[in-house]
């Protein structure tokens, strides 16, 4: 990894890309020690800079994952928040925000201040910490939302844990909203997702696996729709995945309710058949589901419904993969796959470039009150120059990630990140 | 001239402001008095007055009972802890049981909205509720309303923000009420879990920030924050709730020069009000409330008797 010295620096010979103006031009961008200075098709290089020669691959803003688990403070073995630094740069993610069921939880100013503290320290990603929504994950207090908003905590969530209880939900939504930031929902009836370890349906029969429905997910939304309504909260929908999932959220947004919704690339990449020969890799929460909630996904990140696009990064160790089905733990990790698999869109036709590249970073930027995701003067130089066409194969030995545990593992990609530049310095240059 | 021809005092939701301003006139009749050294009369004498308290009371109770004493009633406290509501006697029980013992005035505070009113429609004699639930507290309100009124001059035009536990507060609905009632502007600061759903139905403006809702204020109530009630439920804490909501020098700053404070006690100091500002005699109208609480007790007490000669 080079390390070059925030100076000028011209990246010249780039196709420009910007969702947020809409700008998709050839051209060059200059900035100057943390910040862009200029971007445009004519804009003139001056003598004094140094320039980066794209050779005609696509410069955009780095991409903000809205949700990241770093695992550090507490389960260091699986992912710190340097290699999680690490993957996130190879990956073109400039910003990431992290989950807060560490250990110890991030529900106090202190673990926000650590979190923020350390990150800075290396340099790589931004990270942004969400805190618990309430202490200790548990759902039954509500966390210090007031003061850890201050403290910089971008949303409140608990994590891979549903808020169970309505009237929390709703307290939850009503006290966020008194501070103006948003509750963070896993979209999941808990009682319907007890020991369930894939998506409910014949090939859960087939298997002989214990299924999930996917009405689990419509309940909890069907639920949560109606608090917001009622208490004007500001609330997200992580992961959704499944048709009707899409379907409330986009009725929900028709109705001019304060909701937003991401999804992660296995829920459009892939569905249940990856986990048919009992592949620990695929065991994801939400589970994967059938073909058809994978085309509503789909359509919903088409048409808008579906807002951002994030990693779901979830580390495992082997010991924790390496189990009979039913015993592995959910989640893979996703960091340095998110742009390459989710650049399927724009090769299938469904998604412009530029729309791949806004529910990437100007979406989620813009729903988390982020000044990132933009090309735009005066704006930090968080940038990410790849080439949208060079094929490879996904390759977890490769992965910066400490952990390996990708869905994607052996997966023919299409799409490579060349360099990534956090606030002016290259923080990442492929090896060839 | 009698200008509050009722029978009972169950709330302040429906009285007229000249029924308000005559009850605050005979009130302010009494603060003299009862600066002096001769404070008794026999007003009522041979008359029997009863706090009837389902919940703990100091202040209120004890207020009750030297303005009964003072107008020369018999007074008698009796404190139904919950245990002997468990012995299965009802309310309704209770109120016959005592009409029966041919009382003047009953006095009742309940944990139960809607308990003074039940009993009021059992007995002869003239209720005056001591609260109620989260309903109402009229005295309350008409002790604010003097002392208020006392130090400004007028209740007109005032602007007048109520701040904290709004949810469960009687003493903050009595006041929406009087001070809508008698032309005031009323403002409501809480987070939004501590805020009632539809308040702003209640003629009130709503504010979930401090220094928006105090701005430019005339009076800044403050009301109680019930600690075990409120932990993790509706608030998170209270370092959090003091620091956003808590009434400090600071957020006090945005007020207009002279606004006034008040709390209906007791106070938790630290957690909704600075210590050093309730303390501060400029500012704080706390212990003024207190004794014009007396005030307003044998005001009410005074002319509702008058009205059961009248009216029985």
């Amino acid at each position: 990894m080079s390390v070059l010295a925030p100076g000028k620096i011209a990246y010249v010979n780039a196709r420009l890309l910007d969702p947020a103006s809409g700008l998709d031009a050839k051209g060059s961008l200059l900035s100057d020690g943390e910040q862009i200075v200029a971007f445009g098709p004519d804009m003139a290089i001056p003598a004094d800079a140094q320039t980066i020669d794209c050779r005609g691959a696509c410069l955009a803003p780095g991409l903000v994952d809205m949700r990241v688990q770093i695992c550090e403070p507490g389960e260091e073995h699986k992912e710190t928040l340097l290699t999680a630094g690490e993957a996130a740069v190879a990956g073109g993610v400039t910003s990431m925000v992290c989950l807060p069921n560490t250990n110890p939880v991030i529900d106090d100013v202190a673990t926000v201040e650590f979190v923020a503290r350390r990150a800075r320290k290396n340099g790589l990603a931004k990270v942004y910490p969400y805190a618990a929504a309430t202490k200790e994950l548990e759902g039954k207090e509500l966390a210090e939302i007031g003061m850890l908003a201050e403290a910089g905590a971008l949303g409140f969530t608990d994590g891979t844990k549903a808020i169970r209880s309505a009237q929390m939900m709703k307290r939850l939504l009503s006290y966020a909203a008194t501070f103006g930031v948003m509750i963070v929902q896993h979209p999941e009836e808990p009682s319907m997702a007890e020991n369930g370890v894939m998506n409910e349906g014949e090939l859960a029969t087939r298997l002989g696996l214990s299924g999930i429905s996917p009405q689990a997910e419509a309940i909890m939304l069907e639920r949560d729709m109606r608090l917001v309504a009622m208490t004007g909260g500001r609330y997200h929908a992580a992961h959704v995945s499944t048709r009707d999932g899409v379907d409330i959220i986009r009725r929900a947004k028709a109705r001019g309710l304060t909701v937003t919704c991401d999804t992660a690339p296995p829920y459009f990449a892939l569905n249940e058949l990856a986990v048919s020969d009992y592949r620990t890799f695929s065991k994801l929460s939400p589970p994967l589901r059938s073909e058809e909630c994978r085309l509503a996904v789909v359509e919903g990140l088409k048409d808008g419904t579906i807002d951002a696009i994030a990693s779901d990064h979830t580390p495992q160790d082997q010991d924790s993969k390496r189990l009979p089905f039913a015993q592995a733990e959910f989640g893979g990790v996703g960091l340095e796959t998110l742009l390459t698999v989710t650049l399927e869109l724009y090769h299938n036709g469904v998604l412009s470039l530029l729309q791949v590249i806004d529910r990437l970073s100007h979406g989620p930027a813009k729903l988390l009150g982020l000044a990132a995701g933009r090309l735009q003067a005066g704006a930090a130089a968080d940038l990410v120059i790849f080439d949208p066409d060079r094929a490879g194969r996904v390759n977890p030995a490769n992965f910066r990630s400490k952990s390996k545990n990708s869905p994607f593992d052996g997966r023919p990609i299409q799409g490579r990140v060349l360099r990534t530049v956090v606030d002016g310095r290259s923080v990442f240059v492929a090896d060839d | 001239m009698n200008a509050y021809p009722h029978r009972h005092l169950l709330g302040i939701e429906g009285l007229s402001p000249l029924e308000i301003s005559f009850l605050l006139d005979q009130s302010d009749s009494y603060v003299e008095k009862s600066r002096s050294n001769d404070r008794k009369s026999t007003l009522l004498r041979g008359r029997t007055v009863i706090n009837l308290f389902f919940e703990n009371s100091t202040r209120t109770r004890t207020s009750f009972e030297l303005a009964g004493k003072r107008l020369g009633a018999d007074v008698i406290n009796m404190t139904v802890a919950a245990s002997s509501v468990a012995k299965g006697e009802t309310l309704i029980d209770t109120a016959m049981t005592l009409n029966a013992m041919h009382v003047d005035v009953l006095v009742v505070r309940h944990a139960d909205s809607g308990a003074a009113k039940l009993l009021s429609e059992k007995v002869n004699c003239a209720v005056i509720n001591a609260g109620d639930g989260a309903h109402e507290h009229p005295t309350q309100a008409l002790l604010d309303a003097l002392t208020i009124r006392r130090r400004k001059g007028r209740l007109d035009g005032l602007l007048v923000a109520i701040c904290g536990d709004v949810v469960h507060s009687r003493v903050a609905r009595s006041n929406i009420h009087l001070l809508n009632t008698m032309g005031a502007h009323v403002r409501l600061v809480a987070p939004r879990t501590l805020i009632p759903s539809k308040a702003e139905n209640l003629g009130v403006e709503v504010h979930h920030n401090m220094k928006e809702g105090l701005k430019d204020a005339d009076i800044v109530m403050m009301l109680r924050i019930q600690n075990e009630r409120m932990k993790g439920n509706f608030i998170p804490s209270i370092r959090e709730y003091f620091h956003f909501f808590g009434l400090d020098y600071e957020k006090l700053s945005v007020t207009k020069p002279d606004a006034l404070i008040m709390h209906p006690g007791p106070m938790n100091r630290g957690v909704e009000i600075d210590s050093d500002l309730a303390d501060d005699v400029e500012r704080s109208l706390i212990r003024e409330q207190v004794e014009m609480g007396v005030a307003v007790r044998t005001a009410c007490l005074e002319v509702l008797t008058n009205n059961l000669g009248g009216l029985a």
